[in-house]
């Protein structure tokens, strides 16, 4: 589709690059100004609404006083990051994050591949399609109605669940309103959601293992198994690294949106998370602070957890995300 | 036999392979073991296929049947007691066509808002003489490896004056990074350097050679990402939640939140309180549907392009 990059335009960037030494940046601000102009406007966006916000951090340290304002407010040191940690809800929302991520991460993240596998073994292109769109649909349906979906599947008396269920004599439930169901709620949905989405990244990489490994694997008799675990699964590898990477670095960081519509008084001892522990510190009960200190807490969480893993994984594999 | 192998093989890689398996007709025929094995894979697939199919059909079909059977759990895949009396219900009760014209507002104009900032963000950082893109790309991306926070932006977007405005939907969320990546990208490698080489002699400016030689080359680019834009923005709800209090402002997705997880009423003019049970319940149903027809329709289209975007950020990315 894309064509690569010509010699002569390598050529002329090369150029475009020695020209100007020192000075640089003036000389090609005079010149270019008109990029220059285009960028201003969404680099005030992100300053504004990416930068501006990381600096807002600093009220997790500061007794935030709205009338005051952010700067004016007292500082008063590790106070909120104190108050949260001797908080009762600090064990439970810290391990109701962890656990529901880590569960997560175990059932989405092998599904997709076996998908993928499965679909390049296929030889009917219809078949394949199909089976293709349809999974990839649901990634595409919005938190609000998937949850609401799963919500009357498994509403105990009219839903499909209980047909399914009931057919195998078990006797209907409230799913929701048991603790213990949550995760297994948040977890299948969020595969439902993603193995279709997930597994064409996935997809992509196998329809680019070199067609002479499987003539190699084919002259020395192997099966179609053997095939997948001595060709294809080699040559994804370096895509389930990256994509590893991701997930376990972003494991701290649960999305709100469907943790926050699944929850119900019934079920908060397993449901409450970091971030919709946040919302309602911060946005319902306007304890800015203290939700900021949490928030703030989660993101460097974050943030070490994906260099700490990127580190590791460039060590041991030599794949990494920079 | 010969034939489908041979068509499998073509579909992953191009034509050298399809030459040397031609040249080696039925060389080998499956072994009862691969046949065995493949039977599996396609009842895996099946499997999959019905995991993501059911609870679709099993919503659809509930849509369309009598307030009274899907009350009392009668419907299974099939409609029962055929009617339209949800999409009814749920096309008369205005809350609802108010959430659904304000999606349409806030998709379409969030839509443009958010392809022109990212298109202005990532012309300028393509471009190999444009001093400095190293450092803005970078600034750019480190976005994604850490935020602020929710409070911290909230209090940006209050200082702003944009709390309780339709604004807060269309601006604080206006740019990704994945999008923005996927445009830079493009622009360095799909689109020739000639083109703006041609551009300079005839004398044109920077911002006329974007408008009128690089976009009308880029429009697959833009229509996946406009598309892209579109989807998470008709989806969201989260922004609405905390950003706005004035329910005529809500987008569809936090009326059906209120109506289909809070369980408040959905409007409706139902007399006995039995059948306006009954009736909320359908509703529900159809609501799903109306919702997720737009997204429905055009997902192939964003499908199709999605998956070459995918393979051209991870090859040239």
């Amino acid at each position: 589709m894309t064509p690569a990059p010509l010699p002569a335009a390598a050529a002329t960037r090369a150029t475009a690059d020695v020209r100007g030494r020192p000075g640089k940046l003036r000389k090609s601000i005079r010149r270019r100004w008109q990029l220059y102009l285009l960028v201003i406007a969404p680099l005030a966006y992100f300053l504004m609404f990416k930068y501006v916000p990381m600096v807002n951090g600093i009220i997790a340290f500061k007794d935030y006083n709205i009338i005051a304002g952010i700067w004016a407010s007292e500082w008063v040191g590790f106070e909120y990051f104190e108050r949260f940690f001797s908080n009762p809800m600090f064990t439970t929302v810290v391990s109701n994050t962890f656990l529901l991520s880590l569960y997560a991460l175990i059932a989405s993240f092998p599904i997709p591949i076996i998908l993928a596998l499965a679909l390049n073994e296929v030889r009917g292109r219809l078949f394949k399609r199909t089976v293709q769109m349809v999974t990839y649909a649901p990634y595409f349906i919005s938190t609000v109605v998937v949850v609401s979906m799963a919500i009357l599947i498994l509403s105990p008396r009219i839903g499909l669940a209980t047909d399914i269920l009931g057919f195998f004599g078990v006797p209907p439930t409230d799913y929701l309103a048991q603790p213990d169901f949550f995760r297994h709620v948040y977890v299948w949905t969020e595969v439902w959601q993603t193995a279709g989405y997930s597994a064409v990244i996935y997809l992509a990489a196998l329809s680019a293992v070199d067609p002479g490994l499987y003539e190699a694997a084919r002259v020395d008799g192997a099966n179609r198994l053997q095939k997948i675990w001595h060709v294809d699964l080699p040559s994804i590898m370096p895509t389930i690294v990256v994509v590893l990477i991701l997930s376990v670095g972003s494991i701290m960081a649960v999305g709100f949106e469907k943790a926050f519509l699944l929850q119900n008084p019934l079920n908060l001892s397993q449901s409450e998370i970091i971030a919709t522990y946040t919302y309602k510190l911060g946005i319902l009960n306007a304890d800015f602070s203290l939700a900021t200190a949490v928030g703030l807490f989660n993101s460097v969480i974050n943030l070490v957890l994906l260099v700490s893993v990127n580190a590791i994984s460039k060590r041991v594999t030599g794949n990494g995300l920079w | 036999m010969v034939a489908a192998v041979t068509e499998d093989r073509t579909e992953r890689s191009e034509r050298p392979v399809r030459t040397v398996r031609t040249s080696r007709p039925a060389r080998k025929r499956e072994t009862l073991v691969d046949r065995i094995f493949l039977i599996g894979v396609y009842a895996l697939l099946i499997t999959f296929l019905l995991a993501v199919l059911l609870p679709l059909v099993y919503i659809v079909a509930s849509s369309l049947s009598s307030p009274g059977a899907v009350s009392s759990g009668r419907v299974f895949l099939w409609p029962v007691e055929f009617t339209l009396r949800g999409y009814e219900v749920a096309l008369s009760s205005p809350k609802i066509l108010r959430g659904f014209a304000n999606s349409l507002f806030y998709t379409a104009a969030g839509t443009l808002i958010s392809v022109t900032l990212t298109v202005m963000l990532a012309y300028p950082l393509s471009r190999a003489d444009f001093v400095g893109r190293r450092v803005l790309t970078g600034a750019v991306v480190f976005t994604m490896l850490f935020a602020g926070g929710m409070i911290p932006t909230y209090l940006v977007v209050q200082a702003m004056g944009m709390l309780d405005t339709r604004w807060a939907l269309l601006i604080p969320n206006a740019v990704a990074v994945w999008p923005a990546i996927l445009a830079i990208t493009y622009f360095r490698t799909a689109i020739p350097d000639e083109v703006r080489e041609a551009g300079e002699l005839d004398g044109a400016s920077d911002i006329r050679i974007l408008w009128k030689l690089v976009l009308p080359l880029a429009t697959p680019m833009l229509a996946v990402i406009a598309l892209m834009y579109a989807i998470v923005q008709w989806n969201s709800y989260f922004d609405a939640l905390i950003y706005l209090r004035d329910e005529s402002l809500y987008p569809l997705q936090l009326v059906l939140r209120n109506i289909l997880i809070l369980n408040t009423d959905g409007g409706g003019d139902a007399t006995s309180s039995l059948e306006r049970q009954q009736l909320a319940n359908l509703l529900k149903y159809s609501l799903i549907v109306i919702s997720t027809i737009p997204v429905m329709l055009i997902y192939p289209f964003v499908a199709r392009y999605f998956t070459k975007g995918l393979t051209l950020g991870a090859v040239k990315g």
